[in-house]
């Protein structure tokens, strides 16, 4: 047999999280994401996938790309680069948004935190951390901001499930929250130390589930990941790798850049129509391509649901009939619901839910059923 | 469990374990541990006839998908029903309850030793 991942890299341009001799102790295997030999899983995708959705999962993402952008037009900056009115964003708030080129495509979807009026935080994709550093640098020109790419002095660890508050609540070390952590809403952040380092603390993630994720200094890594193990360990927290992360938000019906998302597509296209603020006074980079539309043809993003336990994967084609109406760009078997799952870009006239398509499985035809995304939402939606 | 020492292996990272005529086929260790947790395998039936080195099957985690080949020319005899029912046997134990098809062949192709197959994978 064969298998499709790609083997673990001997590359030594590959790059290392902080993290990496605490997941290699752990027995991780790994895996190659964007340049960074990450923990692929520890020991299950499943047990960790169900660790996350009934108890906790620890995750390392230090790989993400951490963009400071500060300076007295940060917010007015941020306005014109991003598609999302980022003055508006209160201090300690988070905000989900995208950075478009002028046709409208997508360059990556990222976090912004607002630390305060002249400064913000902008979390995006390992993979575009360039791309993004430049069109933001590019787009400083005129503003009086400074725009610092601070990615390798950054981890970033993420802590998901539904008793993720209580660990934190139980970790030794921090301190000084800014707000109460049952205070804390979604999207949403506090400052905090750790052991006497600065620590920001986000309830924000990528699981479907209530979560934290933890930025602080590369140095500190460590002793913070070692400090939430220990509190975690009694209400069942697992150390988690990026194919459970990759099940997870799929289930939660949460875009990834390179499949959901890329240059090629409109926001709206991708039901993210939302996340653009057209109100918003003054241009914004790919304002007029938004205004004008994708066109008529263009694909919509639906979920897909089928029974058995065959599942459709990225790139695998889906039909209505015989005519090929749309690809797959996420699918797997749905370890929470049972059935195959998967996220598609379809003709418009194919994309009502209820439609009846089929998906090509390696040459066979699985039937399929055109659903809301997403596929699982939690029952608390606590913060 | 059989004796991994005992066993021969493909390239595509199948173990095969001959007893007369009759090759047990499934795949390794290292295979199931790559491709992570299995949630889903495709076997030929009984009776089909299948061709040294051509896909007659599929194994699916929930990261990815794995093909299996047949090692041998021959006749299927037996399909590993209970893998079908419960893929993560393959694995909790892929020299053994994880098996998958019994192949009735007539000439054995050449196959690779344990130490081969070791320094294959590296492990």
């Amino acid at each position: 047999m064969t298998d499709s991942p790609a083997d673990d890299l001997k590359n030594s341009d590959v790059k290392h999280s902080p993290l990496h001799a605490v997941h290699e102790q752990a027995g991780a295997s790994f895996t190659d994401f964007a340049g960074w030999l990450m923990p692929v899983r520890y020991s299950s995708d499943l047990a960790e996938h169900h660790a996350v959705r009934t108890a906790a999962g620890i995750f390392d993402i230090s790989h993400m790309a951490e963009i400071l952008v500060e300076g007295p037009a940060a917010a007015a900056f941020l306005d014109f680069a991003l598609a999302g009115k980022l003055s508006a964003v209160t201090i300690t708030q988070a905000k989900y948004s995208l950075l478009l080129d002028p046709s409208g495509g997508i360059i990556d979807d990222l976090v912004a935190y607002r630390f305060g009026d002249d400064s913000f935080l902008v979390v995006a994709n390992a993979g575009n951390r360039y791309a993004v550093f430049e069109a933001l640098s590019h787009r400083a020109a005129g503003f009086d901001v400074v725009v610092t790419d601070a990615s390798d002095g950054y981890a970033l660890i993420a802590v998901q499930g539904p008793r993720s508050r209580e660990i934190l609540e139980a970790t030794d070390g921090i301190t000084d929250l800014g707000k109460p952590l049952a205070d804390l809403k979604y999207y949403w952040s506090t400052d905090a130390f750790f052991d006497g380092i600065p620590l920001l603390i986000g309830r924000t993630g990528y699981t479907g589930e209530d979560g934290f994720e933890l930025y602080l200094g590369a140095d500190s890594a460590e002793r913070l990941w070692a400090a939430l193990t220990t509190a975690g360990e009694r209400y069942g927290l697992v150390p988690a790798g990026l194919a459970s992360r990759d099940t997870l938000r799929l289930e939660a019906g949460m875009p990834l850049y390179g499949h959901e998302l890329g240059l090629d597509t409109q926001p709206v296209q991708a039901g993210l129509g939302r996340v653009v603020n057209l109100t918003k006074e003054g241009d914004f980079v790919g304002r007029q391509s938004i205004e004008r539309g994708p066109g008529d043809d263009a694909r919509v993003l639906v979920g897909l649901v089928a029974e058995g336990k065959r599942a459709g994967r990225a790139g695998y084609p889906v039909f209505a009939g015989d005519t090929e109406v749309g690809i797959i760009t996420s699918g797997a078997l749905s370890p929470t619901l049972g059935h195959p799952i998967a996220m598609a870009y379809v003709d418009a006239g194919s994309s009502e839910p209820g439609t009846e398509l089929q998906i090509d499985v390696r040459g066979s035809r699985v039937a399929a059923s055109v659903v809301p995304i997403p596929f699982y939402k939690r029952e608390n939606t606590n913060g | 469990m059989a004796d991994a020492k005992q066993l021969q292996y493909t390239r595509e990272h199948e173990w095969v374990l001959v007893d007369g005529s009759v090759a047990t086929v499934g795949i390794t260790a290292y295979a199931a541990e790559k491709l992570g947790d299995i949630v889903f395998v495709d076997l030929p039936q009984a009776g089909s006839t299948v061709a040294e080195g051509k896909v007659v099957g599929e194994i699916e985690s929930t990261k990815s998908v794995g093909e299996l080949f047949a090692p041998v020319n021959g006749t299927v005899v037996a399909s590993n029903e209970a893998v079908v029912a419960s893929p993560e046997l393959v694995n909790s134990d892929p020299f053994g309850e994880g098996w998958l098809i019994k192949v009735e062949f007539t000439e054995l192709p050449e196959l690779l030793s344990f130490d081969e197959y070791s320094a294959l994978t590296g492990e």
